[in-house]
């Protein structure tokens, strides 16, 4: 049985004036049709650029890639990606902002008013429905980044590609999308890929946390695998044994298998 | 009453007290010298000049209404060309490298000459001063906009790209919703620049190429040694000047996001 996200051997090199760098190596990984992987670990271990291969913004120098059985040649909106910076149009109202994207993907085969209908509900995902017609300087930035989600997954991706989406908000607005995003996986049953160096994050998010050893050269180090039940509640985590384990395992990874001295 | 009296005090009065004590000292100097006239002399000149502005005694002898409109016609007609061929020039430029290098010389070589020395060309190959006119307000207006355009173009943040590249936009698409509206605000800043230099060009292009127009009103009236309305020309030159980047700004300002 094949997977839904297939990673063989990907090797992954930048010619520098410095001659080759190899950034990651020898990186296997399957993901399933469903499944919440997270990518936790320092920085520099080229967790952004894994993603960025999966997204098809950078080709591999060795080594396969598939999504849905189908060779990952390029971006392709199959696979959404959410910026880090949420990269929305400034120029663009947050409905036009969800509009370009709903437009590239089904404008082929359906009409107008279909295409409004498919962006004004990707934005009542997202709970921004009061804010579409607002220019993204006028909004905060949580919402920003909820317009950035709107408009990944209004494409209707595969899977649904995160590069610490929550990393530049602060810890109450962060927690919040969090909550949020757990209710819109579980609705639309997406298959997501997140970076992220937060481990709260990851073990309240995901169902596996790959954790990737230290670069250049990194790779995956250990995959952890979170069976906590699903829906997660924050509160009642807190006193759940399994999490703080969990957690601890997250924690031993970073801060003693692959300890940085502060850069 | 009090906001009012503030508001007077921050903004009225400094450009009120500059203005007065420019006419100030304009009057003392006249005093001194026979041949300038004061403010006084050329305001009442002024009040003859404008209660007809839009008189027509044959081709040589029109209401300053009537030499404004044309000066402006020529700035008007020479930018407008120059913004059709600059701008896409400076999109080309801008997006292809090696256009860029192509074209940098020859940008960086002739930018830094006068527009007038342009002006034999223009009467040349156009045989008449009119377009030779315009033909320099082109060649004046044309480098900001190419190089403007051209740096917005550059200045193009990745991730905007970025959003391009997932999205898989069509290149028609790309320009129209991330390419130009991102270069709009660069694109306006050498529109501005254009302007600027093109209105301060054609003064000077109009006293050598003759016919009607602020500049050669300015030239005639030296000619007939009116001294008062070369000043009151020197005004009106000032204030369309003021008038059209103001303009500009307001458009800019529209358009910043």
């Amino acid at each position: 049985m094949k997977s839904y996200v297939q990673i063989e051997s990907v090797q992954m090199s930048f010619s520098t004036r410095q001659g080759e760098f190899v950034a990651l190596r020898d990186i296997d990984l399957k993901i399933e049709r469903g499944e919440f992987i997270t990518l936790i670990g320092h920085s520099g271990c080229g967790k952004s650029t894994l993603l960025n291969l999966i997204a098809g913004l950078l080709l591999p120098t060795a080594g396969v890639m598939l999504c849905a059985d189908r060779e990952i040649a390029g971006p392709g909106p199959d696979r959404g990606v959410v910026f880090q910076n949420h990269s929305l149009l400034p120029w663009l109202t947050c409905f036009d902002n969800v509009y370009l994207a709903v437009e590239r993907v089904f404008s082929a085969t359906e009409d107008k008013a279909l295409l409004q209908q498919r962006t004004r509900e990707a934005l009542a995902l997202v709970h921004l429905t009061h804010a579409e017609h607002k220019y993204p300087h006028e909004i905060s930035g949580g919402m920003k980044q909820r317009v950035g989600i709107a408009r990944a997954l209004s494409m209707q991706p595969k899977v649904l590609l995160m590069d610490e989406p929550f990393g530049a908000l602060d810890a109450l607005t962060r927690a919040h999308l969090q909550d949020e995003l757990m209710k819109i996986v579980a609705a639309t049953n997406s298959t997501v890929v997140m970076v992220t160096h937060d481990v709260d994050e990851a073990v309240l998010l995901s169902d596996r946390i790959v954790m990737m050893t230290n670069g250049p050269a990194a790779t995956i180090g250990e995959i952890l695998t979170v069976d906590l039940p699903k829906p997660r509640n924050r509160l009642a985590l807190t006193n759940d044994a399994r999490y703080h384990a969990l957690r601890g395992g997250v924690l031993e990874f970073l801060y003693q298998k692959q300890a940085k001295e502060a850069a | 009453m009090i906001k009012a009296r503030k508001f007077f005090g921050e903004h009225i009065l400094p450009p009120l007290l500059g203005l007065g004590m420019f006419v100030l000292v304009w009057g003392l100097i006249s005093q001194t010298s026979e041949s300038l006239p004061g403010p006084l002399k050329t305001w009442n000149s002024a009040v003859i000049l404008f209660t007809d502005p839009f008189y027509q005694n044959g081709p040589n002898d029109q209401g300053i209404g009537w030499n404004v409109m044309y000066s402006l016609g020529r700035v008007g007609i020479g930018f407008g060309l120059a913004a059709l061929i600059g701008i896409p020039l400076g999109f080309m430029i801008g997006r292809f490298d090696f256009l860029n290098k192509m074209a940098a010389p020859i940008v960086s070589m002739l930018r830094p000459v006068s527009p007038l020395a342009w002006l034999p060309i223009g009467l040349l190959v156009f045989n008449a001063s009119n377009p030779a006119a315009i033909w320099v307000i082109f060649i004046s207006s044309i480098w900001p906009m190419i190089i403007n355009t051209a740096v917005g173009v550059r200045q193009l943040p990745q991730d905007y790209l970025n959003v391009a590249r997932v999205l898989n936009l069509s290149e028609w698409k790309i320009f129209t919703r991330i390419l130009f509206p991102a270069t709009l605000p660069y694109m306006l800043t050498g529109i501005r620049l254009a302007i600027g230099t093109a209105w301060l060009v054609i003064v000077a292009a109009e006293m050598l190429t003759g016919g009607v127009g602020i500049g050669f009103w300015v030239w005639d009236e030296w000619n007939n040694l009116n001294v008062e309305h070369i000043i009151i020309a020197i005004f009106i030159v000032g204030i369309v000047g003021l008038l059209l980047e103001m303009m500009l700004v307001r458009l800019a300002k529209r358009f910043s996001y």
